[in-house]
């Protein structure tokens, strides 16, 4: 796996589709921007109270890439998902989907525990509107895909953090989104389950041409999943690095190109931490 | 294939224990595990109450439980308990129903609407620590005495609390659930019917429960005062009983009163209890 390493593009020239090496071909719209963030930042409170959690952030995703994002505390990763999201907004830069339909995994898999996970799933689409009538059949499906079929009648307490995170993507899936941000989506899951779980988020995108944004603090995560992966500094988030990783064919987590590749970015991340270590 | 099979069975290892069914035998014991201390404590009571009619206390007036459940019995099978049981549980029903849909529609507007909050939510709180037996004069006053007069004291009672409560369940929504919900498209008044009311049952069902109990109790004051010609209820049957100076009729009441109490109450936890138990609040040991 090469590694092609660029500094930080200068903001609004509309990079990220450029550094692509066609690592998914015949993905309709390969170099098409997905999510375009121009020198955004993000400052919370005011006055002498103000915490700037983002800087003049700038990037691109194409679509069908996946994007990880990673860095140390107080980089403002989950900010950003939410500006992207258009729950929060910007306090100045611009942030567009460019009319992709956005969904979003949260760290917690959030469901609605009065609901089963069949329910869960159905209300996402119910909220975007599927008639009643193609619901159920829609529902099993999205089951089947993230394979929890005969789970669908179980409540979330029932079933395990993996299960519960799966039914959250379902969930998220159900809404026919272009573009899946993820919080730390398995953050909180055994390394097992974590693993298994990269392959079927892998498939799954592979299967749908998904544009994810996924924030992470695991390194080797980031190595395992990006096409690319962009680096933020801390107290304000800041884009320091960007590199490319182009699909060579399956990656392991245990895999020495991806060992090398979470190791470079440790180095680098290390170096950035330092500069708050006095 | 090989993650697809990996994945199932992880999934089955972290269901696995499986639990039986309880045999017969079990459910019994667990049931006479529940209800030996309250069989206790009722024998108990019973013998105190013995007791102290034994040593002669206030001969002339006081009875034992003998005398005061024979007059139970009586009532029940030659007098007219159920009729008044029957009025006085009308009462209760049509005021609670009053009092629910009031205090759910004011507790929505207040949650939803910020000044509004600002106004009245205090007040809400303050209407809660009024005794109802200080609004009977009043009701009299406006209503004079009939049983409009005795459905507002109950209305005023038991309001605040549903009103209360559902502003609490409101408030504590998890944000994350609000986030969740606005992803996935969730607005308006879609957004209350499926994320923020649900998630406010348990503390709704909560205001419910004590909102019955300030019903309850100021129903009793409001037809203890409020006498009605021509309709006899449980308020009206103590002040009839304390009159006559009728020790066993009045301790017979007093039964009926705690134990309609008690029943109406037992069903509200069995309601928040099945709410608890299907979001996986409770504990395992318990559920």
């Amino acid at each position: 796996m090469s590694v092609t390493n660029r500094q930080a593009p200068p903001p609004g020239t509309a990079p990220g589709a450029s550094a692509l090496s066609g690592d998914r071909p015949g993905a309709p719209g390969e170099h098409q921007e997905a999510v375009r963030l121009i020198e955004v930042s993000k400052v919370y409170g005011s006055g002498s109270r103000a915490v700037q959690a983002l800087d003049k952030v700038s990037l691109t995703a194409a679509d069908g890439e996946f994007v990880c994002l990673i860095g140390a505390s107080g980089c403002g990763k989950s900010t950003l998902l939410s500006l992207v999201a258009g729950l929060d907004s910007a306090t100045s830069g611009q942030v567009s989907t460019i009319g992709r339909c956005v969904s979003m995994m949260f760290q917690e898999p959030a469901l609605f525990p009065w609901l089963t996970a069949a329910r869960n799933v159905e209300l996402a689409l119910q909220a975007k509107g599927v008639p009643r009538a193609d619901r159920q059949a829609r529902t099993r499906e999205l089951l089947e895909t993230v394979r929890l079929t005969g789970f669908g009648d179980k409540r979330p307490h029932e079933l395990s953090g993996g299960m519960r995170q799966r039914v959250a993507m379902a969930r998220a899936l159900a809404q026919d989104a272009d573009v899946l941000l993820m919080d730390e989506p398995f953050g909180a899951l055994d390394a097992m389950t974590r693993d298994l779980l990269h392959d079927e988020l892998e498939r799954i995108c592979a299967e749908r041409t998904l544009t994810v944004l996924f924030v992470t603090h695991n390194v080797r995560e980031a190595a395992r999943l990006g096409d690319r992966v962009i680096l933020l500094s801390s107290r304000p988030g800041r884009v320091i690095d960007e590199y490319s990783l182009p699909r060579t064919g399956q990656r392991r987590i245990d895999s020495p190109e991806v060992s090398e590749v979470a190791a470079r970015l440790t180095d680098r991340l290390r170096e950035e931490m330092g500069r708050h270590g006095h | 294939m090989a993650t697809d099979q990996a994945l199932r069975g992880l999934d089955s290892l972290e269901l696995e224990p499986v639990t039986s069914r309880p045999e017969p035998g079990r459910i019994a014991r667990k049931a006479w595990a529940a209800a030996w201390p309250k069989l206790l404590a009722i024998v108990l009571v019973l013998a105190i109450w013995e007791l102290v009619t034994l040593t002669g206390w206030k001969r002339l007036v006081f009875k034992g439980p003998g005398p005061v459940f024979s007059d139970l019995w009586h009532q029940a099978v030659h007098g007219n308990l159920w009729s008044v049981i029957g009025a006085t549980l009308e009462s209760a029903v049509v005021g609670y129903a009053l009092a629910l849909v009031i205090g759910t529609v004011i507790g929505v507007l207040v949650a939803r609407i910020p000044p509004l909050r600002a106004a009245v939510g205090s007040i809400i709180t303050g209407l809660q620590t009024m005794p109802s037996i200080a609004w009977v004069p009043f009701a009299i006053i406006i209503f004079g005495e009939n049983s409009s007069a005795i459905l507002f004291v109950v209305i005023l009672g038991a309001a605040p609390s549903i009103a209360n409560g559902l502003i609490t369940g409101v408030d504590y929504t998890p944000p994350l659930l609000l986030r969740a919900g606005r992803t996935m498209g969730l607005h308006g008044f879609a957004l209350y019917r499926h994320l923020i009311l649900p998630a406010s049952l348990p503390a709704y069902v909560a205001g419910m429960k004590q909102g019955w109990a300030f019903a309850w109790r100021s129903l009793m004051a409001g037809e203890l005062v409020v006498q009605i010609i021509g309709q006899f209820s449980i308020g009206q049957q103590l002040s009839v009983d304390q009159q006559s100076l009728d020790f066993a009729g009045a301790t017979a009441t007093i039964i009926v009163i705690l134990v309609i109490g008690i029943v109406v109450d037992t069903l509200f936890s069995k309601v928040d209890l099945t709410i608890r138990r299907r979001r996986g609040l409770l504990d395992p040991a318990l559920a």
